[in-house]
C-alpha cells in the first residue's frame, strides 16, 4: 500500500541552513547535509530544500550542495527556490536532485511547466503554490506570499496539472507559522478536483494536525519545518501515532 | 569488480553512482559499447519520458547492445520499462527483453504514484535477506502487469510488477538508490550476483 509521506523542509541560504535548528547532536547546525542525514535516519520519507539565496554564485553553490546531499542521503529530495529555466533544472537533476519545485516562475511563465515536464518528465516536476483568501476567495500569491495575483487557487492548480506537473506543494499563507493546523478544507478540495498528489504545507503544530490533514485534508504528504527542527515532534512518534489512526506510513 | 552505469543522457545517474559508492564500490559512467561489454555488472538507469529515452538509446546503438549482454544487468525505473516489449508512454517499442507491455495507471488512483509502497511475493537472489512487505520508493505513471517474469509485486489500485527477471536481466520499477537501507541491500545483492549463481538460479 502506498504510504503517506512526512517531509521536513530545510531553508537554505548560501549553502547553509537558515532557520535555527535545535539539534544538540549536530556538530555543525548550519550544515544541510548533516541535518539531511539525521532526518533520513529518523524516518523522513523525503526532504525539501528551499533555497532563498540571492547572490550571483547562487546557482553554483546550490548545485554543489545538491551533489553533497546526493552523496550521503539515500532517500529522495526536492530542490526549490529561484528555479526559472530548463538549464536550472538540468544542473540540479544532474547533480542528484530527484525533483525540483517551481513557484513564481511558473506563474509568470506557465509554459515553463510544459517545457520542464516534456524534457525531464512529470515525475520530477513539483509546482509549489502559495495562497491565502482575499474576500473569501483563495488567491495565488508570489514572493513568499507577499504579492497577490488575480489567479484563483483551484483554477491555477488545475492548469498546473494539465500542463504536466507531477505533484503540487500547497502552502496556505493563512496557516503558515500559526501552528494551528493545515488548511484542510482547501487541501481536500484540491485533492478531489485533481488527480496528482498534493503535499500539505503550512500550519503544523502538533501530531493531531498531521492526522487531520491526511484524513480531512486528504493530503498525500505533509511538509513541515520548525516542529521538526526544534524537536517538538519526533518523526518516529508522529508515524506511530498516524499508524494508530489507521493512516498508512513507512515505519 | 567493474560496474558500468549506462550513460545515455537519461536522468539522475549521479544518485546511483553514489549509492554504489556507499557500498564500497566505484561505478563508471559510459556509453562506450566496449566498456559496457567488458563490465562485470551493468546498470541501465532511466528517468524521464520513454520515447525520447529510446531515441537516445538508438542514436548510440545501445538498443542493439543491451539485449545481447551476458553479465547481470539491472534496469531501474524507466530502464526496466524500456527493457519490456512496448510501453504506452509515447507509443514506444522497447528492447523486448521482458515479455510484457507497459501500460498507464487508471485514473482511479492519483498518477504519478509518488512515494513509498511495499514489495511482496519476492523471488530471486535479488531479494536475498529482504523481508516481504518492505518499503521501497517509487515514482511512476506506467507499470508492467504481473507476468511469469515477475519477481516482486506491489499494489496501487491494481497489483503489478515492481521487479522483473529474465536470465541475466533484472529490472526494478522502484529506485533502490533512493530506498534507504533496504534499497542498499537490494543493490548489494545485485552486485553480489555471480554468473554461476545466475545459471543455478534459473
Amino acid at each position: 500500500m502506498l504510504t503517506k509521506r512526512i517531509i521536513p523542509c530545510l531553508d537554505i541560504k548560501n549553502g547553509r541552513t537558515v532557520k535555527g535548528v535545535n539539534f544538540v547532536d549536530l556538530r555543525d547546525a548550519g550544515d544541510p547535509v548533516e541535518l539531511a542525514q539525521i532526518y533520513s535516519e529518523a524516518g523522513a520519507d523525503e526532504l525539501v530544500f528551499l533555497d532563498i539565496s540571492a547572490t550571483e554564485e547562487r546557482r553554483k553553490t546550490l548545485a554543489n550542495l545538491v551533489l553533497r546531499v546526493a552523496e550521503k542521503v539515500n532517500i529522495p529530495f526536492t530542490v526549490g527556490g529561484g528555479i526559472s529555466s530548463i538549464e536550472d533544472v538540468d544542473i540540479l537533476l544532474q547533480n542528484g536532485a530527484d525533483k525540483v519545485s517551481v513557484n513564481s516562475s511558473a506563474v509568470k511563465n506557465p509554459r515553463l511547466i510544459n517545457d520542464l515536464a516534456g524534457k525531464f518528465g512529470s515525475q520530477c516536476i513539483t509546482v509549489a503554490i502559495d495562497a491565502k483568501r482575499i474576500d473569501g476567495e483563495w488567491k495565488v500569491h508570489l514572493v513568499g506570499g507577499k504579492v497577490p495575483t488575480a489567479l484563483n487557487l483551484f483554477d491555477w492548480a488545475k492548469e498546473v496539472e494539465e500542463r504536466g506537473a507531477g505533484e503540487i506543494l500547497f502552502t496556505s499563507m493563512e496557516n503558515d507559522g500559526t501552528k494551528d493546523g493545515f488548511a484542510n478544507e482547501a487541501l481536500s478540495k484540491l485533492s478531489e478536483e485533481l488527480n496528482i498528489p498534493i503535499i500539505a504545507s503550512g500550519g503544523a503544530g502538533n501530531v493531531q494536525h498531521f492526522v487531520d490533514t491526511f484524513k480531512e485534508g486528504k493530503a498525500d504528504a505533509a511538509l513541515a519545518a520548525s516542529v521538526f527542527h526544534f524537536k517538538e515532534i519526533e518523526i518516529k512518534d508522529l508515524k506511530e501515532e498516524l499508524r494508530t489512526n489507521k493512516i498508512p506510513v513507512r515505519l | 569488480m567493474k560496474i558500468v552505469i549506462i550513460n545515455y543522457g537519461a536522468g539522475n545517474i549521479q544518485s546511483i553512482k553514489f549509492a554504489i559508492q556507499r557500498l564500497g564500490y566505484e561505478a563508471v559512467l559510459s556509453d562506450d559499447p566496449s566498456v559496457i561489454k567488458a563490465a562485470d555488472k551493468v546498470i541501465f538507469p532511466g528517468v524521464g519520458e520513454a520515447s525520447s529515452a529510446m531515441s537516445k538509446l538508438k542514436a548510440s546503438g545501445l538498443d542493439v547492445l543491451v539485449p545481447q549482454l551476458k553479465q547481470p544487468v539491472l534496469g531501474i525505473c524507466l530502464g526496466m520499462q524500456l527493457m519490456c516489449n512496448y510501453t504506452e508512454e509515447g507509443d514506444t517499442k522497447g528492447l523486448g527483453i521482458f515479455n510484457t507491455d507497459v501500460v498507464r495507471f487508471n485514473n482511479n488512483v492519483k498518477v504519478p504514484q509518488i512515494g513509498w509502497n511495499q514489495i511482496e511475493s519476492l523471488k530471486s537472489l535479488l531479494f536475498d535477506k529482504v523481508s516481504e512487505k518492505e518499503y521501497i520508493y517509487l515514482v511512476h505513471s506506467y507499470y508492467a502487469p504481473i507476468t511469469e517474469e515477475t519477481i516482486a509485486q506491489s499494489t496501487y489500485g491494481i497489483t503489478y510488477s515492481t521487479a522483473l527477471q529474465k536470465d541475466n536481466f533484472y529490472g526494478t520499477q522502484f529506485h533502490p538508490e533512493k530506498s534507504s537501507a533496504i534499497g542498499s541491500k537490494i543493490l548489494e545483492n545485485f552486485l553480489s550476483l555471480s554468473n554461476q549463481q545466475l545459471k543455478t538460479n534459473n
